[in-house]
């Protein structure tokens, strides 16, 4: 399973990190980014992946004075949870409105 | 319909929304009072469902782990034991692997690792032994079904060997490849195959024939306006510049009018700038926020399932890495 570390980059603080996530990709990649970039403490948000023949990618978030990045990524991934849920509840209501209308059994 | 006015791109691709920027930013709060699903058309292995109201990078997400992390069963590992065919032992091991297998993935694990032993949790092993021969009772014929005997092998001619309880377990017609007749090897009289298989869980991210959809691809509600009446000749010429349906031809005072009736299955070909005096009266833009999904499904799961299975998927990954990140906090 995927593992997120801190890179060994000189100018880390609590305030500026890069994490790296194993076995991740653009997937995740940015779908967080586009998240994590949108709030208002977050100076700079972005994602690479270093190498596409390394399983690997590299995440970086640079915070306005005062926040923690490791915050901000928990925040995020946070928000995705919770819209997974939400699309899921919106798709599984209007599967079970659908197949009533139409008679499916699926 | 949300009653906001919708965004579109057009304009050779600017953002528009009645003049002004569109609103790209994006919060929680905003996205769960905009979203909304519509299922347009399900079959049980084909659908067609809007999802709108989302931002380009989680139909992208959705689209991306539906192609490769939605996990399914196929032939991964094929022993040889004889094979007198005119086909290689590697050309014939990988044209099984392609096989689509009607099998639950929900029912096994994953393998451990590669090498590990293999047990009816994560494996399912099938075997393949066709001898071909002459038939000698249609000498006069020259088909080569009247002349041969098991001269052409079949996707049906694969066999489940159950593995442990799997006989208790897993019904037999639960456990078999999708198709009947998909064309494997042609043999001649004297030639032998005798193989055995093992298919293994796995991902479209690491070989394309563990992805459970045949394709599964979005794209943006197309918006047509006409800025101006086209009548006549002149309407006809603008009907027959986009795909059908999309453009009626209504009769009015004696002439008659084209009026955007469909815009949904437009292929938004650019067919009517072509003509100098139509082009200036038709602004052709797609609706930003409106995504149409199609997932046409292999077989081995409904479509439904597919992208519901990818939902949880992506919520799986932020709590394991959530997870990962109090655990090293």
């Amino acid at each position: 399973m995927p593992v997120s570390q801190l890179a060994d980059v000189g100018d880390n603080n609590e305030e500026c990190k890069t994490f790296v996530f194993e076995q991740e990709g653009h997937t995740l990649g940015n779908a967080l980014r586009c998240i994590i970039s949108n709030y208002k403490d977050v100076e700079f948000c972005g994602y690479t992946v270093p190498h596409p023949s390394e399983d690997k990618m590299h995440f970086r978030i640079q915070m306005c004075k005062g926040g923690t990045a490791i915050d901000a990524l928990k925040r995020g991934l946070k928000d995705l949870i919770l819209v997974c849920e939400h699309t899921e509840k919106q798709f599984d209501e209007e599967f079970l409105s659908f197949s009533a209308k139409n008679g499916l059994n699926l | 319909m949300s009653n906001k006015e919708p965004g579109l791109i057009s304009l050779e691709y600017k953002n528009v929304r009645a003049g002004k920027e569109l609103d790209t930013t994006w919060t929680y709060k905003k996205f769960q009072e905009n979203f909304r699903v519509v299922i347009v058309r399900c079959e049980n292995y084909e659908m067609e469902f809007d999802l709108i109201g989302i931002h380009p990078f989680l139909a992208n997400a959705f689209r991306r782990i539906m192609i490769s992390d939605v996990p399914t069963m196929a032939i991964e590992k094929v022993h040889i034991y004889n094979n007198t065919s005119v086909m290689q032992d590697e050309i014939l091991a990988h044209r099984l692997g392609l096989v689509p297998l009607k099998a639950d993935p929900g029912l096994f694990e994953f393998k451990e690792s590669e090498t590990s032993e293999a047990t009816a949790q994560d494996t399912l092993q099938f075997e393949l032994k066709m001898k071909c021969s002459k038939n000698k009772e249609n000498k006069d014929s020259s088909r080569h079904d009247d002349i041969y005997k098991n001269h052409h092998v079949l996707s049906k001619h694969i066999k489940w060997m159950p593995i442990g309880n799997q006989a208790e377990l897993h019904k037999e017609e639960n456990i078999r490849p999708i198709h009947d007749d998909i064309s494997l090897l042609k043999m001649r009289p004297g030639h032998e195959i005798d193989l055995q298989m093992f298919a293994v869980k796995g991902t479209g991210r690491d070989h394309a024939k563990f992805s459970p959809v045949a394709t599964a691809f979005y794209r943006l509600l197309p918006d047509i306006k006409l800025t101006r009446t086209v009548e006549g000749e002149q309407a006809e010429r603008l009907q027959k510049c986009f795909s059908p349906g999309v453009i009626a031809l209504r009769k009015s005072e004696g002439k008659c009018v084209a009026v955007v009736n469909d815009s949904r299955y437009d292929m938004c070909s650019r067919n009517v700038f072509k003509h100098d005096d139509l082009k200036d009266s038709v602004v052709m833009g797609r609706i930003e926020d409106h995504f149409i999904f199609t997932i046409e499904s292999v077989g081995n799961l409904k479509s439904h399932q597919i992208f519901k299975e990818a939902i949880n998927i992506l919520k799986k990954k932020c709590k394991t890495l959530l997870d990962e990140i109090d655990i090293s906090n």
